[in-house]
């Protein structure tokens, strides 16, 4: 935790560690943009703390998921917010299991998730627990397979 | 009665199909179905090196191809942490702004004509014809452009393209007042948009709604101000705003948003040098000149490796967010140190947009489903990808 000593004085990271220290279990710069990686059961709560007037990340860019098979655990994925009021900007990483990759939606707190979880959710088949409406967005309902998942070919199911 | 809008329907903009639940005429329900074009452009963009991938960007968002294709550009050169020569970023802002006023005229067109002022569209599509001109003098192509490249340029422009370009900065203006002339005070385009198609300040940020049509509900974010990309710092322009949140509000931010991005382009003419790079300087990245790689053996290395293997960024993940005519368009990459994009994720803006039609039709008339569709723009290439 303290070997990225920097990060630490982030005031978004200080805040957090504040809060909750177990929440954010590793920090990561790349070209300037700030991650931070949340254990599954932390991601909701996370979540709306990081609502409230002082953080102020409102808005939620975008929800995107990776599958790093066959590495486990074997999805990522990673939640772009975005604080208009403060132009600040931030990245929350998931790391999800490929036995049953389920995790807790965030549509309560920010409804603009709903159709990033569906295509989620049809493209890798993650399930979003308490999603009000959880059904492929992109393709036919009775589509089988997950094509964003490394083991579907790109040239489509044979 | 549940009546079916779509996928195929002149007013829904592209293969958009709207479920609507109707009492009489008003719209009790309004489920969206996507997907009619989903081609699969993030799992292609896996199996292509990251020169190849800009020939797909240009398919998602396809009245701004040049957006998308800054959008991926962009991601990637943050990637390697390659720095684009000036002259090229003006070049890029010239045309991005260009294809801003492209996207906007055909937003213009289409909306009018589906609440039936039809000679609206056909001006705004001779004005259209212009840029499109400007777009094929550059790169070769009226709207596929793949026009930029990582580092820079694909090539120089053709000369006297900047005549053109000046032909346009003086010519739209009083195309842009004859179009107001028309619609800003007409009695049935304000009965037709004022009112309709609300949303709330606080709606459209909890939708993550972008662009014109949060700016038209209050809220003051542009990319273009928030995260300058390509040097739009150095260029002085107004975002406007609204605070209405109706159709009306959206359509006077655009046309506005027009005359903008106008004023960028003059500037952006006068500060282009007359000469000078239009790619980066980076063997094994950028491929060298042709001339050189005909002599020198080095340069010829570098072309063969290039086109054949691809290079290979350092592994990480990235985002970048660019302000395309329709919001936020955001580039996810994530890389695994291979020549080809481990995940490329396009948030596009309409996908996103789209979510507030719900909140905009429902419990009010079928006939304002059709105006809001239409003040969200939205471009069903970069909805289903």
């Amino acid at each position: 935790m303290t070997d990225t000593p920097d990060l630490e004085k982030n005031p978004t990271v200080a805040k957090i560690r504040a809060w909750r220290p177990e929440a954010i279990s590793e920090l990561i710069v790349f070209r300037g943009e700030l991650t931070l990686v949340v254990p599954r059961e932390h991601l909701r709560p996370l979540a709306e703390f990081l609502v409230v007037d002082s953080l102020a990340f409102t808005y939620l860019s975008d929800v995107t998921g990776v599958d790093r098979f066959p590495i486990e655990p074997r999805f990522e994925l990673n939640y772009h917010l975005l604080s208009i009021s403060r132009r600040d900007a931030l990245r929350l990483r998931v790391r999800l299991p490929g036995e049953d990759p389920v995790t807790e939606s965030v549509v309560a707190v920010w409804p603009t998730a709903n159709w990033h979880e569906r295509e989620i959710f049809d493209l890798f088949g993650i399930r979003f627990e308490g999603h009000p409406d959880l059904r492929r967005i992109l393709l036919p309902d009775d589509w089988e397979g997950y094509p964003l998942r490394k083991d579907y070919p790109v040239e489509g199911p044979r | 009665m549940v009546l079916n809008m779509g996928p195929q329907h002149p007013s829904t903009h592209g293969v958009l199909r709207v479920v609507l639940e109707l009492d009489g005429e008003t719209v009790v329900k309004a489920d969206v179905d996507i997907g009619y074009l989903h081609t699969g452009i993030e799992k292609t963009a896996e199996a292509l090196t990251y020169s190849q991938t800009i020939t797909i960007t240009d398919r998602m968002d396809y009245l701004a191809p040049l957006s998308n294709n800054l959008a991926y550009c962009l991601a990637v050169e943050k990637l390697l942490g390659l720095e684009v020569p000036k002259r090229a970023q003006y070049i890029r802002v010239l045309l991005t702004e260009l294809t801003r006023i492209g996207s906007h005229l055909v937003w213009l067109g289409t909306h009018a004509i589906d609440l039936g002022a039809m000679s609206v569209f056909l001006y705004c599509f001779r004005e259209r014809e212009k840029l499109l001109g400007i777009f094929e003098m550059v790169s070769g192509q009226r709207m596929m452009t793949s026009y930029f490249r990582i580092g820079g340029l694909a090539l120089e422009p053709a000369t006297g393209w900047m005549d053109r370009v000046q032909d346009v900065v003086r010519t739209f203006p009083s195309r842009f007042d004859e179009y107001e002339d028309l619609l800003t005070k007409n009695r049935i385009w304000q009965a037709r948009t004022q009112g309709v198609g609300l949303l709330s300040a606080s709606d459209a940020i909890a939708l993550g709604v972008s662009g014109p049509s949060l700016r038209g509900s209050g809220v003051d974010y542009d990319v273009r101000k928030y995260f300058p990309y390509s040097s739009y710092d150095e260029f002085d322009f107004n975002v406007p705003v609204r605070t209405e949140g109706d159709c009306y509000a959206r359509y006077l931010c655009r046309v506005a948003e027009m005359r903008e991005s106008l004023k960028i382009v003059r500037q952006a003419m006068d500060k282009i040098p007359a000469e000078g790079p239009i790619k980066a300087d980076a063997p094994g990245i950028v491929p060298p000149q042709r001339e050189k790689m005909k002599i020198e053996m080095e340069a010829l290395i570098y072309h063969f490796k290039i086109f054949t293997e691809g290079f290979a960024p350092p592994p990480g993940e990235v985002y970048q967010r660019i302000e395309s005519p329709r919001g936020e368009m955001g580039c996810f990459i994530a890389s695994d140190g291979s020549p080809r994009p481990y995940r490329l994720r396009m948030r596009t803006p309409s996908f996103v947009n789209l979510q507030a039609l719900r909140k905009m039709v429902e419990g009010r008339l079928i006939a304002d489903v059709i105006a809001s569709i239409g003040t969200l723009d939205i471009v069903l290439g970069e909805i289903d990808r």
